[in-house]
């Protein structure tokens, strides 16, 4: 075969896993959302659902969700627009998964007859990996407006506008935020940020972005958290009062949404773990100069256990704040939130030019 | 009365207060504070351990529950004679106390000796009802309690929420003063036999 075929097939698989995983995870936050909730307010979370009698803690629940949507009726408004609003939720989707593509979630594995010898694992290898994923997730607020738009509905707009804005909003702040990693390991490439992030600083620390930009990384969360559109944060949803763009969906359109919102919280865990976490790099432990199978599966594992308790962590947060007002919402992204990260970007620029010109690491 | 002001003193914020991080932080250690802790008592009671410390404030309502109390109010029962008919004496007390006119009753005269009148029909319509215990209250011969500890009265059409005279004098006293309802909602099985009857 040649080395093209090889790739492909390989890449294909990667795919195939990764969109997989994916979906999964997104099922498994519902279930998450539900028991860790339940959890935390002294409750015991949905627990009806049952198999033969096997409730297996509530994850049945996944599965009779899943038939609900499916079976419930697809109902569109008279006067939407047809088209807009079928696609409205699969491009919200779409955008949020094809993120995955430019996320490497383990170190590169040998693989014969290759053109590169090396496989990253990672769907696509993108030298601009952190501007491909910022470029995508920046699309996905496009589904949320046209769901708005095009469902004929005041409340359907409303919430489309202020998702719209703050979306935008929280974006400029999550930019700028992230440009002092970017200026420390001097590369955009996900992988190699990852890759820069091995070893220790100071002999004791690993050398993550958390240590290096602990300001940086206090604005990226806050921004991710409000990209997601999950409870602090709520805004274009406001389940309680106007319901939000997602008002006249029913059935696995808004499960779509649904679903788009735990992938995008995800997203959100992915990408605190590579950029300031370090990725799949285990700490204090130098990866292989030329890695194994054994070596990629361990570190995949190590980004797992990262992802899994980023993913708690915002459950945690998502469970126990309230929500912001939107003019408090936009004073935290406007007055507080960018100049701080401004300030930070100078900052750092600054003392990576000194430490540059006086030939330090 | 005068208005009385009542002038609050609000400590202002100090400074690590008013940057709000370490206050989020402060929140987030709580709420996992309780989700740890909760999460390893379920753990514990998974295998068997622990069962001292609940693990959560819930109770799983149709397997497990409530105590009631004892004065709580449920579903009415109509009191028996010592030879199983009623004891109401159709005095209309209830019928006219009864905030939500849930209560109808058709007197007629009662021949067996035990008193002049007696209820033809007394009809209760649980849907109204409004478990005030107004009628309880007012019975001047003690013939209609609300203590059988019934609350799931429910049914799929108006028409089962009523109850008759005969589901209300079906139960039966157990010996630990519980009291248990034989009637099966006869009233669902033949509806209309009791109005026809009472025609």
């Amino acid at each position: 075969m040649s080395p093209m075929a090889i790739e492909l097939i390989y890449r294909g698989t990667l795919a195939f896993v990764v969109v997989n995983a994916v979906m999964g995870y997104g099922g498994l936050l519902s279930w998450l959302e539900r028991k860790q909730s339940a959890l935390m307010q002294n409750r015991i979370g949905a627990n009806r659902a049952s198999i033969l009698g096997i409730r297996a803690i509530g994850l049945i629940h996944m599965l009779s969700d899943g038939i609900k949507m499916l079976t419930k009726e697809d109902w569109r408004p008279p006067g939407a627009d047809r088209l807009l609003h079928t696609i409205a939720p699969l491009l919200s989707i779409g955008f949020a998964v094809l993120v995955f593509a430019a996320i490497p979630f383990g170190d590169r594995i040998p693989i014969q007859g290759m053109s590169g010898e090396w496989l990253n694992l990672r769907v696509c290898d993108i030298d601009l990996g952190l501007l491909a994923v910022f470029a995508i997730l920046g699309m996905g607020v496009y589904g949320v407006v046209l769901a708005g738009l095009s469902s004929n509905n005041n409340f359907g707009l409303i919430g489309a506008l202020r998702a719209g804005a703050q979306m935008i909003s929280y974006e400029i702040a999550l930019g700028i935020s992230i440009m002092g990693i970017v200026l420390i390991f001097g590369t955009l490439d996900l992988q190699g940020i990852t890759r820069a992030q091995g070893g220790t600083i100071l002999g004791f620390l690993p050398n993550w972005g958390i240590f290096l930009q602990p300001v940086g990384f206090l604005i990226f969360m806050t921004a991710i958290f409000a990209e997601s559109k999950r409870v602090p944060f709520d805004l274009p949803e406001c389940e309680s009062e106007i319901i939000g763009y997602s008002v006249e969906y029913s059935g696995m359109k808004f499960g779509l949404f649904l679903f788009a919102d735990f992938v995008e919280s995800l997203i959100g865990a992915v990408l605190c773990s590579i950029l300031f976490f370090g990725g799949w790099q285990i700490p204090w432990v130098t990866p292989p100069a030329d890695p194994t199978w054994g070596w990629a599966l361990l570190s995949t594992l190590a980004f797992g256990i990262k992802v899994l308790f980023f993913t708690w962590l915002f459950m945690t947060i998502r469970w126990t704040f309230p929500r912001f007002r939107y003019d408090q919402l936009m004073d935290l992204c406007w007055k507080i939130m960018l100049p701080i990260a401004l300030a930070n970007l100078v900052i750092t620029a600054i003392i990576v030019a000194l430490i540059r010109a006086h030939g330090g690491a | 009365m005068p208005a009385r002001t009542v002038t609050v003193t609000r400590r202002p914020l100090t400074l690590i207060e008013r940057l709000y991080v370490g206050e989020l932080l402060r929140g987030i250690l709580i709420t996992s504070k309780i989700f740890w802790v909760n999460l390893w008592r379920h753990s514990l009671h998974r295998v068997g351990l622990g069962k001292g410390k609940p693990a959560m404030a819930t109770i799983l309502y149709p397997e497990v529950k409530r105590p009631l109390p004892d004065r709580y109010r449920t579903r009415h029962r109509l009191m028996k004679l010592e030879d199983g008919t009623e004891r109401c004496v159709a005095c209309m007390m209830c019928e006219t106390v009864c905030p939500a006119y849930c209560i109808e009753i058709v007197a007629e005269e009662r021949t067996d000796g035990y008193t002049e009148k007696r209820p033809r029909s007394f009809v209760i319509d649980l849907g109204k009802c409004i478990y005030c215990g107004n009628c309880v209250e007012v019975c001047p011969c003690d013939a209609i309690r609300m203590d059988t500890k019934i609350l799931e009265v429910s049914a799929e059409s108006r028409d089962s929420m009523v109850y008759r005279k005969e589901d209300l004098l079906n139960w039966e006293e157990l010996p630990d003063g519980s009291v248990v309802d034989l009637s099966h909602r006869a009233s669902l099985r033949k509806p209309d036999t009791e109005e026809a009857a009472a025609k």
